[in-house]
C-alpha cells in the first residue's frame, strides 16, 4: 500500500548565516523526503551541514542565521510560514529532536523529574501527578531500571547512556510524528552505542514515527536507516536506500566515506583516504564543491554546479562522472 | 580603527607593541578617545593650576566674605569675575577646584603608584617562588580582599590617626591586594615559560630574571588595573575626605570642597557643593572609560 | 557536605582570631592604649587604674588574652563620649543600618534583576545599551555624590522626599521598623535608593552577563526543541542557572553595604552605626571605634560563612557532591 504523503519533506532548504567575516551558506539547497515509519540517514562529515539541515526544520536556527529559501513540509504544511507560537506548539509535540551531548542537553540545576514534566505539560492540560506518571511510563519504556529513582535525581547523577535514553523518553512522550536524531550516540560508549540504536529502531517501528538520523558515522547509519542522504558542504550529493548506496555509490565522495570504513577494506589494506579538507561555508568553490579533492574532477565539475542526475529508482546524485562500477 | 592615526599621517603606531595597543585603546573608540583627552586635560589644569587659576584660595588675605556665596557669574566688589560663583567664605569656586583636583590627583596617583609597586612586587614573588611564599602572600590578599574597601581605610585611619600621609597609606593597603592577584595570576604563567629557565640557566640572579624578564611580560595588565586603580582611589579619597576623616581642611580635595559645600546645597547655593562634585565626576569617569579602553586593547584573550 | 561546612567554619574563626590579632596589635602594639582607650583628661590615678585594669604592665601575650577575656564577656571598653559601654551603643544603633542594608539589598535585587533580564534578552538593542550605561554610572559614580544628587533632585528641587532623618518607627511582625509607618517609608526611601544603587548596578550586570552566558547553551536549545513557552525558558531554565553565581555575589556584598552605610548614614543623618562610628574617629571616642571594628569584622566573617553555606545548598552538584 503507497504511503499517501511523506511526513517530511524538505524542498530546496537554504539555510544561510549572515556573519561579519562574510555570508556562510550553511545549508545550500537540500532535498529529500521520510515517510511514516521510515529511518533516513543524513551523513555527512563535520561542517557539511547535517546538523544545520536538522535544526531548520524546527525553526531552531539563532543570529545570524536564517532560512533564506526553499519549504520544508510537514505533513503537507510549510513550517517555514508558521509564526513563533504555532512552532512552539509542534516542537516537542509532533516533532521532536534529541541532541548529541546529553550531559549539554539537560540543565544541570533542574531535576529530571522537572524537565519531563514540564514537556509534558507544556503540550497537554494535565495534573503534575498525571505528568509524573507518563515520565515514569516513558523512562520504563526506554529501558531505565527504578524509574522513581531517576526521576528524583538530577543529571549529573546519571551515566551518559542513561541521560540519553532519559532525552530519548522525553522525544516519546507526545508519540510524535517525526524525531530528528542529531548524532545521539557519538557521545556514547561503543557498547551503549548498539543498545540505543536498538531502543530507537525498536520504539519507531512500534509507532510508525519517522525518523531522521544525523550522523557523520557512515556504519552507524548503515545498520540502522532505511535510506540514506549524503551531504557535503550543504547540499545533498547522494540519496537512495540503504543497499544501493552501499553496493552502487555513484558519487566519489560516497565511495570515499565507504572506503574509510574499516569492515569495507580487507585486512592488511591501507584505509582509502580522501584528501585534503572539507571548504568553508564561507568560501565554496566555484563549480562542484567536491572537485578540489576528486580525482576524476574535469573543467566542467570545476565551473559548473552539478545538477541532481537520477541512477536509478529513487536513486539521486549530483555528480557530472558518476562512478559505475561496483564497490568491492 | 584609529582615528588618531588617520589624522596624523607620520605616526605610525605598530599595531603589535605594547605601546601600539596601548594607544589604540586609549583612542580607538570615539567615546574612549573623549575620555582620554579630557584625562590628559585634567592633569595638565591639575599640574599647572598655580599658575592658571585666578585667584590663590589659600591667600586668606585675597579672601573677602562680602564676595560670599556669589552665583556663577557674579562679579565680587572688586570687579573680579567669579565663574562658577564663589563659597561662603568668598573663595573663587573656579580657583578652589583647580586646587583641589590637583590634590585629589595627587593623592590618587600617588597612593595608586606605591600600591603598583607593592603589589606588583608581592605578585611577581609569590608566583616566582611558589610554595608557602604563595600561600603566606595570596591568602592576606583573599582576607584583604573580602573587606569592603571603605571598612579597611577607616579602620586603618583610626589606628593611625590622621594626615595627608596616612591618608595614602591607607589608600594603599586597600589597593595592593588588587595588583598583587592579577600580577599574580600572569606571572604563574610566563614563569613556567622557557625564556625564564633559560635566564636561570644563564645564571640571572632571582632579582634580575623577576625585574628584567618576568615584569616586562606581566605588564599589560597592570596598566589596565592601574588606571582603574587611581580612580578608585580618587574615589575613594573624596569618600574620606567627605566623611571628614581624610584630608586635613588645609589641603582641600575635591572631596571636602563638596562637604562643605554640602550644608549650601540645602539652603539653595548648589554650585559650591555640584561643580566639585562634576568634575570629580567627570575625571573618575573618564578614567574609568580609559581603563575599559585599555583593557579592551591589551586583552590577550580578545585579541584574534 | 558537612565536611565542606565543618571546614568554612574553622576557616572563619581562624579569620575572626587573625582579625583581633590585627585590631589588638594596632591599638596595643602600635597604638597607645593608653591614648585610645582612656579619656584625655584623666587624672594620673584613673591612668594607673586603667593600665592595671587593661593589664598594660603584662606580657603583650598575656595583654591580647586580657583583650579577648573582656571582648567575650561583651567588654569592649567605655565610650568617652555618651559615658556608655560601647558595646551598648553600636547595639543601639545596629537595627537602624541593618534596616537601610536590607531594604537597599531588597531594592537592588528586585530592580536589578529584572532589568539585567532585559538587557540580556535584548542584547546589544538600544534598549541594552541604556541600561548598560545607567548601570556604569551607577557604579562608578562616588556613592556620596549619588546621595547629594537624590537631594538634590528630589529635596531641595522637587520638595517630594525628606533629605534627612529616620522616620516615625512602628511594628511589624514584632520588630520596630520604619517599614510600617508611612512617615518611615518616607525617610527611608532616598537613603535606602542611595545605599542600593551600586548593588543594583553589579546585579544588573551580572544578571545580564548570566543571561548571554545561558542563552546560546544546549540545554535551552533543548528546551526550545521540547517546545516549552518562551516566559518559562527564561523564568525557570535561565533564572535557576544564574541564581546561584548573583546569590553568592550578592551575599558576599551584603557585608559591604553596611560598610557603604556610614556614607549614607553621613549624607542623610540616618541615626545608624555608620553614623556612630564616623562621630567617633572625629571625636576621638577610639573605644567605640574598637568596638565596632571587632563587631563588623565579625559580623562580616558570619555572613560570609553563611553564604557559602547557602551557596552549597542552592547548587546540586556541590551539595550532593557529585560531577
Amino acid at each position: 500500500m503507497p504511503p499517501a504523503i511523506p511526513t517530511l519533506s524538505v524542498e530546496k532548504l537554504q539555510t544561510h548565516f549572515f556573519t561579519a567575516a562574510g555570508v556562510a551558506k550553511a545549508v545550500d539547497d537540500v532535498s529529500f523526503d521520510v515517510y511514516p515509519g521510515e529511518i533516513v540517514g543524513l551523513v555527512g562529515e563535520s561542517g557539511s551541514g547535517k546538523s544545520i539541515t536538522g535544526f531548520s526544520i524546527l525553526g531552531l536556527i539563532d543570529a545570524p542565521g536564517r532560512i533564506v529559501g526553499g519549504r520544508v513540509l510537514f505533513k503537507g504544511v510549510d513550517l517555514t510560514s508558521y509564526g513563533r507560537e504555532a512552532l512552539r506548539q509542534l516542537r516537542g509535540n509532533r516533532i521532536a529532536m534529541i541532541f548529541q551531548d546529553p550531559m549539554m542537553t539537560l540543565n544541570p540545576v533542574l531535576r529530571i523529574d522537572t524537565q519531563m514534566m514540564e514537556t509534558v505539560r507544556a503540550h497537554a492540560p494535565v495534573s503534575k501527578q498525571a505528568a509524573r506518571e507518563q515520565a515514569r511510563e516513558a523512562l520504563a519504556a526506554v529501558g531505565i531500571p527504578a524509574p522513581d529513582e531517576r526521576l528524583n535525581a538530577y543529571p549529573h547523577r546519571l551515566s551518559g547512556g542513561m541521560r540519553q535514553r532519559v532525552a530519548i523518553a522525553i522525544a516519546m512522550l507526545h508519540k510524535p510524528d517525526l524525531i530528528i536524531a542529531d548524532e545521539p550516540t557519538t557521545a556514547l560508549d561503543v557498547t551503549i552505542q548498539a543498545q540505543i540504536l536498538a531502543q530507537m529502531q525498536k520504539l519507531c517501528a512500534r509507532s510508525n514515527t519517522a525518523m531522521v538520523w544525523v550522523s557523520h558515522d557512515l556504519a552507524v547509519v548503515a545498520g540502522l536507516a532505511d535510506r540514506i542522504c549524503v551531504m557535503y558542504a550543504g547540499r545533498i550529493v547522494e540519496t537512495g536506500d540503504v543497499d544501493t548506496i552501499l553496493e552502487h555509490p555513484r558519487h566519489p565522495y560516497t565511495i570515499g566515506l565507504l572506503g574509510a570504513v574499516p569492515e569495507n577494506v580487507a585486512r592488511g589494506e591501507p584505509l582509502m583516504q580522501v584528501p585534503g579538507v572539507a571548504p568553508s561555508a564561507l568560501a565554496l568553490p566555484a563549480g562542484c564543491a567536491f572537485s578540489p579533492r576528486c580525482t576524476f574532477a574535469t573543467d566542467t565539475c570545476r565551473t559548473q554546479k552539478p545538477p541532481v542526475f537520477k541512477a536509478g529508482d529513487s536513486h539521486l546524485h549530483r555528480c557530472f562522472h558518476p562512478v559505475e562500477r561496483v564497490a568491492a | 580603527m584609529s582615528t588618531l592615526s588617520n589624522l596624523l599621517p607620520g605616526w605610525t603606531t605598530n599595531r603589535d607593541t605594547r605601546t601600539g595597543q596601548a594607544l589604540r585603546g586609549m583612542f580607538g573608540r570615539p567615546a574612549v578617545a573623549l575620555a582620554s583627552l579630557t584625562c590628559i586635560a585634567l592633569i595638565i589644569v591639575a599640574i599647572f593650576a598655580p599658575w592658571l587659576a585666578p585667584q590663590n584660595p589659600f591667600d586668606l588675605a585675597a579672601l573677602d566674605i562680602v564676595d560670599g556665596r556669589l552665583p556663577p557669574g557674579a562679579r565680587g566688589h572688586l570687579g573680579h569675575l567669579f565663574l562658577l560663583g564663589s563659597d561662603a567664605l568668598g573663595r573663587d569656586m573656579f580657583a578652589a577646584m583647580m586646587f583641589g583636583l590637583r590634590t585629589s590627583l595627587g593623592v590618587g596617583i600617588s597612593s595608586g603608584a606605591f600600591a603598583l609597586i607593592v603589589g606588583t612586587t608581592l605578585g611577581l614573588v609569590a608566583a616566582y617562588f611558589g610554595g608557602w611564599i604563595d600561600t603566606l602572600i595570596m591568602r592576606t590578599v583573599d582576607l584583604m580582599l573580602g573587606f569592603p574597601t571603605i571598612l579597611v581605610a577607616l579602620m586603618t585611619l583610626a589606628i593611625l590617626g590622621q594626615g595627608v600621609s596616612k591618608v595614602i597609606l591607607a589608600l594603599v593597603i586597600v589597593q595592593w591586594a588588587y595588583f598583587a592577584r592579577t600580577v599574580r595570576a600572569v606571572a604563574a604563567v610566563e614563569s613556567k615559560k622557557e625564556y625564564m629557565e633559560a635566564a636561570l640557566c644563564l645564571g640571572f640572579s632571582h632579582r634580575r630574571a623577576l625585574f628584567s624578564q618576568l615584569l616586562p611580560n606581566c605588564l599589560a595588565p597592570v596598566i589596565v588595573i592601574a588606571m582603574v586603580q587611581v580612580a578608585a582611589a580618587i574615589s575613594a579619597e573624596a569618600t574620606l575626605s567627605f566623611l571628614g576623616i581624610g584630608l586635613p581642611v588645609t589641603q582641600p580635595s575635591l572631596g571636602l570642597l563638596i562637604a562643605n559645600g554640602y550644608q549650601q546645597l540645602l539652603a539653595g547655593f548648589y554650585w559650591i557643593s555640584v561643580f566639585p562634585g562634576v568634575l570629580l565626576v567627570m575625571l573618575v569617569f573618564s578614567m574609568n572609560m580609559v581603563g575599559d579602553g585599555l583593557r579592551e586593547a591589551l586583552n590577550p584573550r580578545l585579541q584574534k | 557536605m558537612i565536611g565542606f561546612i565543618i571546614h568554612r567554619f574553622v576557616q572563619s574563626a581562624g579569620i575572626l582570631m587573625l582579625t583581633s590579632v590585627l585590631v589588638f596589635c594596632g591599638v596595643f602594639a602600635i597604638g597607645d592604649p593608653i591614648q585610645i582607650l582612656v579619656p584625655a583628661d584623666a587624672s594620673p590615678a584613673d591612668i594607673a587604674q586603667a593600665v592595671h585594669s587593661l593589664g598594660l604592665d603584662q606580657p603583650m601575650w598575656k595583654q591580647y588574652l586580657l583583650f579577648v577575656e573582656h571582648a567575650l564577656h561583651g567588654d569592649l571598653g567605655r565610650s568617652f563620649v555618651f559615658n556608655q559601654p560601647s558595646i551598648q551603643l553600636i547595639m543601639e544603633r545596629l537595627p537602624a543600618t541593618l534596616e537601610l542594608a536590607v531594604v537597599a539589598l531588597v531594592m537592588a535585587l528586585m530592580i536589578g534583576l529584572p532589568l539585567g533580564l532585559l538587557a540580556g534578552m535584548k542584547a546589544n538593542s538600544p534598549v541594552d545599551r541604556v541600561i548598560m550605561g545607567g548601570s556604569i554610572l551607577g557604579f562608578s559614580l562616588p556613592n556620596f555624590w549619588q546621595g547629594i544628587m537624590l537631594v538634590l533632585i528630589f529635596s531641595v528641587t522637587l520638595g517630594w522626599l525628606p533629605s534627612a532623618g529616620r522616620g516615625h518607627l512602628g511594628t511589624l511582625l514584632g520588630i520596630h521598623t520604619s517599614l510600617a509607618t508611612r512617615d518611615g517609608l518616607i525617610h527611608l526611601i532616598l537613603p535606602a535608593l542611595n545605599l542600593s544603587l551600586f548593588k543594583m548596578s553589579l546585579v544588573t550586570r551580572l544578571t545580564r552577563a548570566g543571561v548571554r552566558e545561558t542563552l546560546p547553551l544546549d540545554y535551552i536549545k533543548f528546551a526550545r526543541a521540547k517546545g516549552l513557552r518562551e516566559r518559562r525558558i527564561i523564568f525557570v531554565h535561565v533564572l535557576k542557572n544564574i541564581m546561584i553565581p548573583i546569590v553568592t555575589v550578592v551575599g558576599m556584598e551584603f557585608g559591604s553595604l553596611i560598610a557603604f552605610a556610614t556614607v549614607t548614614e553621613t549624607i542623610f543623618a540616618w541615626p545608624g552605626v555608620g553614623k556612630l562610628i564616623i562621630d567617633s574617629i572625629m571625636r576621638l571616642d577610639r573605644p567605640v571605634v574598637v568596638a565596632y571594628l571587632l563587631i563588623v569584622v565579625a559580623m562580616f566573617t558570619l555572613l560570609n560563612l553563611l553564604v557559602d553555606i547557602l551557596y552549597s545548598l542552592l547548587d546540586p552538584r556541590v551539595r550532593l557532591g557529585g560531577a
